[in-house]
């Protein structure tokens, strides 16, 4: 309580900031330990001559990290069209399983055996056969395009995981909340549109966030069937110039985007916490 | 009992001698002694390796070493197969194999990290296009518009930037399987092989394609030469250069190429 400041801090507060600053010492010292302990060990090793020449080139870096900003455009693009597909998507597809009515239950069975086809099935495999096999029907240009091929078998299986994730989402609004929507005099529609599903999408936004972090890592599952985005591009100049380093730069520049990503990911996660409790 | 173990020893060591053409260049500088250990793909491809079973000697890749192995003095029977992927051959340290024969292009940048032998192999590029293109002109012009697409772990992708340069942006694939793959389904027009490669995927493999033309191997641009690859440093590297120098000189190594890779005038060079 502000008003008790008047007296200065008390022993306790006096006591709470000593071993704040004891821990901030101890932690500081650990850290530097650990890390000074790793710059120096670590090129100790035998063969950290070989590996820095082959992972940690800096002219190989400079040489390739331009092309790979360039070749990361298509990651951003196809990541772009495919998210707020995945969302419609998810959405309908959690509506699908959860919907009431009897004569809906074709619908039940389509959302459930959705979900089970494309959650189980390897990304990589349902990007193959879908970014190859439909094609191969014989689409002309530019249908037969594996943009958009690649792009649906990514729609398709991540619907599913965030099909599920607004499923839970749904689930997490206690029941009681329907059955007052119902006996105010909402329909079944209503009650889903303006109750439910308000609180369902506030609820599962964390782990949402945790999915488009997946998907920005997935889209390079395109470059198998063709595509040049930035796994590709990397794994190209790893080829020509026989050094890994290039996919070391792909990595730094998948982690410029993915770990403000995640950090937000984690701080909507605390104060969802915080409102909770 | 010491002196029987003695014998024993000595009379094993006499027979690794025997087996291995005493004194010779390759003694002691192998893998297991004794052997000369050869890596391929896997799975291995024609006319590389015949029906994916180096053990036949059938095959352009599978002969050459066969022939270097036998140049080296050892016996067929000491010829050991292993198989690996291209990143396992390239990546720093111990190898699984003494040399590894994958049609591996000798780049300066691979020569870093990894050695090559003498090349037993120049191949020249060709380009072979789907169904949908076989009426392409063998020019630089009618080259420029076309659909690219080439695996991108090859030296075909600096050729198509630098020589090519087409005019819409190529595609890039894992392996031969998926351009193929990508032939078939119309999402490209035209990729770069070697030429022994270009003949096999037309004739077997991509119903409809075409091998519309060459590259002079001898044009400004890099032709690709094939080399066997070893570990940095391998001392197995001037037996195996002297070995193919002699098989190159004595016309072998022609004749080889002539049995395994068909003449192949029946491609033109694009203008």
């Amino acid at each position: 309580m502000p008003h008790q400041q008047t007296a200065g801090p008390t022993r306790r507060q006096i006591f709470e900031a000593r071993q704040r600053r004891k821990s901030l010492v101890i932690a500081s010292a650990s850290t530097i330990t650990v890390v000074v302990a790793l710059i120096v060990l670590v090129p100790l090793a035998p063969g950290w001559s070989k590996v820095q020449q082959s992972f940690f080139n800096g002219a190989v870096l400079a040489k390739s990290f331009p092309k790979l900003l360039d070749a990361f455009m298509i990651n951003v693009m196809i990541f772009a069209w495919s998210a707020p597909a995945i969302a419609v998507l998810g959405l309908l597809i959690a509506l699908a399983r959860d919907a009431k009515s009897p004569a809906l239950f074709p619908l039940r069975i389509f959302g459930a055996a959705f979900t089970d086809i494309f959650r189980g099935v390897p990304v990589i495999l349902t990007v193959y056969l879908i970014g190859f096999g439909i094609p191969g029907l014989g689409l002309p240009r530019p249908w037969n395009s594996p943009y958009i091929w690649g792009s649906l078998a990514l729609v398709l299986t991540y619907s599913a995981y965030v099909a599920e994730i607004f499923r839970s989402g749904i689930d997490s609004v206690h029941k009681s909340q329907r059955a007052a929507a119902l006996s105010l005099g909402l329909s079944e529609r209503q009650v889903m549109q303006d109750v439910v599903l308000p609180q369902a999408v506030r609820n599962v936004v964390p782990a949402q966030m945790n999915m488009l972090i997946a998907l920005q890592k997935d889209v390079s599952l395109l470059s198998f069937i063709g595509p040049v985005e930035i796994f590709r591009q990397a794994g190209v100049f790893k080829s020509l110039m026989a050094n890994f380093t290039p996919y070391v730069g792909a990595a730094i520049i998948f982690l410029i985007v993915t770990i403000p990503a995640t950090r937000y990911a984690d701080y909507l996660m605390a104060r969802q916490m915080r409102e909770r409790s | 009992m010491k002196k029987a173990t003695l014998a024993a020893i000595t009379a094993l060591m006499m027979s690794t001698i025997a087996a291995q053409a005493d004194g010779h260049c390759a003694a002691g500088k192998t893998l297991t002694d004794g052997k000369f250990t050869v890596a391929t793909g896997n799975p291995a491809y024609f006319p590389w390796v015949l029906d994916d079973a180096p053990e036949s000697g059938q095959g352009f890749e599978a002969a050459v070493a066969y022939a270097v192995a036998s140049e080296m003095g050892f016996e067929a029977a000491d010829v050991v197969w292993v198989r690996s992927s291209f990143d396992e051959a390239i990546q720093p340290g111990a190898k699984n194999f003494d040399v590894n024969m994958q049609q591996y292009s000798i780049t300066p940048e691979r020569d870093q990290v990894v050695d090559f032998s003498a090349p037993y192999y120049t191949a020249p590029m060709a380009v072979l296009v789907g169904p949908g293109a076989v009426d392409t002109a063998p020019t630089m012009d009618a080259l420029k518009s076309l659909l690219w697409g080439a695996v991108g772990s090859t030296t075909a992708v600096p050729k198509l930037e630098n020589v090519i340069q087409p005019s819409k942006s190529p595609l890039l694939y894992g392996d031969n399987a998926d351009v193929n793959a990508a032939i078939g389904a119309n999402q490209i027009d035209a990729a770069l092989f070697d030429l022994p490669t270009a003949l096999f995927l037309s004739a077997v493999m991509i119903e409809g394609s075409k091998v519309i033309g060459q590259f002079p191997a001898d044009s400004g641009d890099n032709p690709d030469q094939f080399g066997m690859l070893m570990e940095e440093g391998n001392p197995l590297k001037s037996c195996i250069d002297a070995a193919i120098s002699t098989l190159t000189e004595n016309g072998t190594m022609a004749e080889i190429e002539a049995t395994w890779l068909q003449n192949t005038t029946g491609v033109p060079l694009i203008k």
